[in-house]
């Protein structure tokens, strides 16, 4: 209980300052608005509640965020096109795919790599450089070279997703396949096991770790490609053409919202990951 | 010839070998036929047929490469011959690829067996992988006519580039010299400093620190539109969301990285009377340098990723972002693939440049006196 004090402390702190700063920077539109409106001299805490619940405030505080989800979320049909769920659900859809993809890619490069000298020092710098291209610039490309040949819908957005995540999986997965030291080779060795044994009972489970620490940074970047996916293909829906609307509207509690749903949505997968973990370190006897 | 200059080939060599060699010998038959092959494809075909020799007497690994590069040659030769691609040409292009694999699967054996020094010639495999890369694309989308909507052909990108410096150096300076190097010093900057802060109160690290690590989780980028909204559609509001990019990944190493110094170390400091900078400046910083240049690598990623798509949203007629998103809805791909060229190989520079500080500042750690990381 006392991890979890100081985490609240902050936590609040930043509400505090995020209630305070909206009244500096909605003001000026609020006086504007009173002005026109033809109210003067109001007092102040009529003027704070003021600047709380502006249309289009320019910074919209934590309740009006929170009511636009449930209102988004709860309030309207699922299968609306107004729906946030239904706009979290393909976000959803194309991440995991994406995530899958880029799993079993990250997988199996690092199996070709740990097995195969000549492919380790071709591909990893390639590997490596590849990631240091902005990839989600090239997002935009994914989507409309691929819709131009007739591949649109989920497939482009996951690709993106993939191409983010399988790079933290092929490096962990090359340092975890590698963790087994000579003398537990020599033992197997000594076993007369053959490669396929040396893989399926040593290098594979003692690789599992690492296959997860990747696994949760590359579900949370796999996200990220999806809305960016999203940006540039705004007929399919998602979060991320909820942060276009948005912001060609300048709905600014939209863009909250879909940010917030974003991130919840990021920590809920991050956290399923982390439970998959524990599951699978259960099954293989690792004491917890 | 020993022995020992030339081991014994293994399973998957001898099948690649196998498979260029009677692969050139079916080029070579194939295109004598046709006529009209160039005398490359004719030379190449002919030397691949004889390395086929190597199952009686051994060849030298290079020699492989030579064949290959010959074979690269007669493809790019036999290219604007033909409007359709004879079958040949696709062989060819087999033999050849299977020639480079194998040239670089003995290679990498010889440096293995230590008979070549791993400096140069380990550079030399990801150089030869590459270039396959590139020969591959090139062959395959012009030979197969691939549509240009879907991927140009890398000589195409590259006309398109030389053609276009104007433009694409307007781009760079708007989005990286502006937005990615201000943003990312400013970013970097406030979060190496607040973990500094954040260090002498546990309560805060303890607070913050879930945080942080939560928030790096997150899609921030996500916050571009709000940025534009608020620093208005110019280079500030790109930083800002690079700000707050770098931010939390700065923050996050550094606090980790500040608790590397063991007990031990910091105690020896106190044994010297050392005040609470000069542990700082002395011990800790340089301890904690590995974590730092981890962010700032990381860093320098996500600030041109952030720079480029917080361009998406709104900008001045000039920039990366800008101008991947709008070529893209005229179909001037090969454009943007030259934006992407550039913006690939500033990436890289940056990432280079930081990771030769990093073996420049902490030439002590075990991962850089190792060698290969």
């Amino acid at each position: 209980m006392t991890r979890f004090i100081p985490v609240l402390a902050i936590v609040l702190a930043i509400l505090v300052i995020w209630y305070v700063a909206a009244i500096p920077m909605n003001a000026a539109w609020q006086e504007r608005l009173n002005q026109r409106a033809g109210l003067e001299n109001l007092p102040l805490t009529e003027f704070v509640g003021q600047t709380w619940s502006q249309d289009k405030p320019l910074l919209p505080v934590p309740h009006q965020v929170v009511g636009e989800i449930w209102q988004a979320t709860i309030g309207t049909d699922i299968t609306s096109k107004r729906s946030l769920a239904y706009h979290a659900g393909v976000t959803l859809g194309s991440t995991l795919f994406g995530f899958a993809l880029g799993t079993l890619l990250g997988v199996g490069l690092a199996l070709v790599i740990v097995h195969n000298d000549a492919s380790d020092r071709s591909l990893m710098p390639w590997i490596i450089a590849s990631q240091t291209v902005p990839i989600l610039a090239i997002a935009p490309m994914v989507v409309v070279g691929l819709g131009a040949v007739g591949v649109t819908g989920l497939l482009p957005k996951a690709l993106i997703s993939m191409y983010l995540s399988f790079f933290p999986v092929v490096v962990g997965m090359v340092k975890g396949l590698r963790t087994p030291e000579a003398i537990q080779l020599d033992l197997m060795r000594t076993y007369n096991a053959t490669p396929w044994q040396v893989f399926a009972k040593l290098r594979w489970p003692s690789s599992i770790p690492f296959l997860f620490a990747s696994m949760k940074v590359g579900i949370a970047i796999s996200l990220i490609g999806a809305v960016v996916g999203e940006l540039s293909n705004n007929a399919g829906g998602g979060l991320g053409v909820r942060l276009l609307t948005g912001s060609y509207n300048g709905q600014t509690i939209q863009i909250w919202a879909a940010l917030f749903i974003a991130a919840a949505l990021a920590a809920v997968l991050v956290i399923a990951v982390g439970g998959a973990e524990r599951l699978a370190n259960r099954s293989m006897g690792a004491r917890s | 010839m020993s022995a020992a200059r030339n081991p014994a080939m293994s399973q998957l060599q001898r099948a690649l070998a196998l498979l260029s060699g009677g692969v050139c010998a079916l080029v070579l038959v194939l295109a004598i036929l046709d006529g009209a092959a160039p005398l490359t494809m004719l030379a190449f075909a002919a030397a691949g047929t004889l390395t086929l020799l190597r199952f009686r007497r051994p060849v030298p690994f290079w020699l492989d490469g030579l064949v290959s590069l010959l074979g690269a040659a007669a493809l790019l030769q036999t290219l604007p011959i033909y409007a359709i691609e004879p079958g040949f040409f696709w062989l060819a292009l087999l033999a050849c690829w299977s020639l480079a694999w194998l040239f670089v699967e003995r290679l990498s054996q010889a440096i293995r067996e230590r008979q070549v020094s791993g400096g140069f010639f380990g550079l030399l495999i990801p150089i030869v992988f590459g270039l396959m890369l590139l020969l591959i694309w090139e062959v395959v989308t012009r030979g197969a006519n691939v549509p240009q909507v879907l991927l140009p052909a890398p000589s195409q990108i590259w006309a398109r580039l030389l053609d276009s410096v104007p433009t694409l150096v307007a781009d760079f300076q708007q989005t990286f010299l502006k937005a990615v190097l201000a943003g990312y010093a400013m970013g970097c900057g406030a979060g190496f400093l607040v973990a500094i802060l954040v260090d002498r109160s546990p309560f805060l690290k303890a607070g913050l620190l879930p945080i942080g690590n939560f928030v790096s989780a997150l899609p921030i980028i996500g916050i571009a539109p709000i940025m534009v909204m608020w620093f208005g559609f110019d280079w500030q509001s790109k930083a800002a969301v690079v700000v707050a990019m770098t931010f939390f990944p700065m923050l996050v190493n550094t606090v980790a990285g500040l608790n590397q110094a063991s007990v031990i170390e910091r105690d020896l400091m106190r044994t010297y009377a050392a005040s609470y900078g000069q542990t700082l400046f002395k011990l800790r910083l340089p301890a904690a340098a590995p974590f730092i240049f981890n962010a700032l690598k990381i860093n320098s990623t996500l600030a041109l990723i952030g720079a480029i798509v917080a361009e998406f949203f709104g900008t001045p007629i000039v920039g990366m972002g800008f101008r991947i998103s709008t070529e893209v809805g005229r179909l001037n791909i090969d454009l943007v693939w030259a934006e992407i060229a550039v913006a690939a190989v500033a990436g890289s520079a940056f990432y280079g440049v930081i990771a030769l500080l990093e073996r420049a500042v902490t030439f002590w750690h075990p991962s850089v006196r190792g060698g290969r990381a």
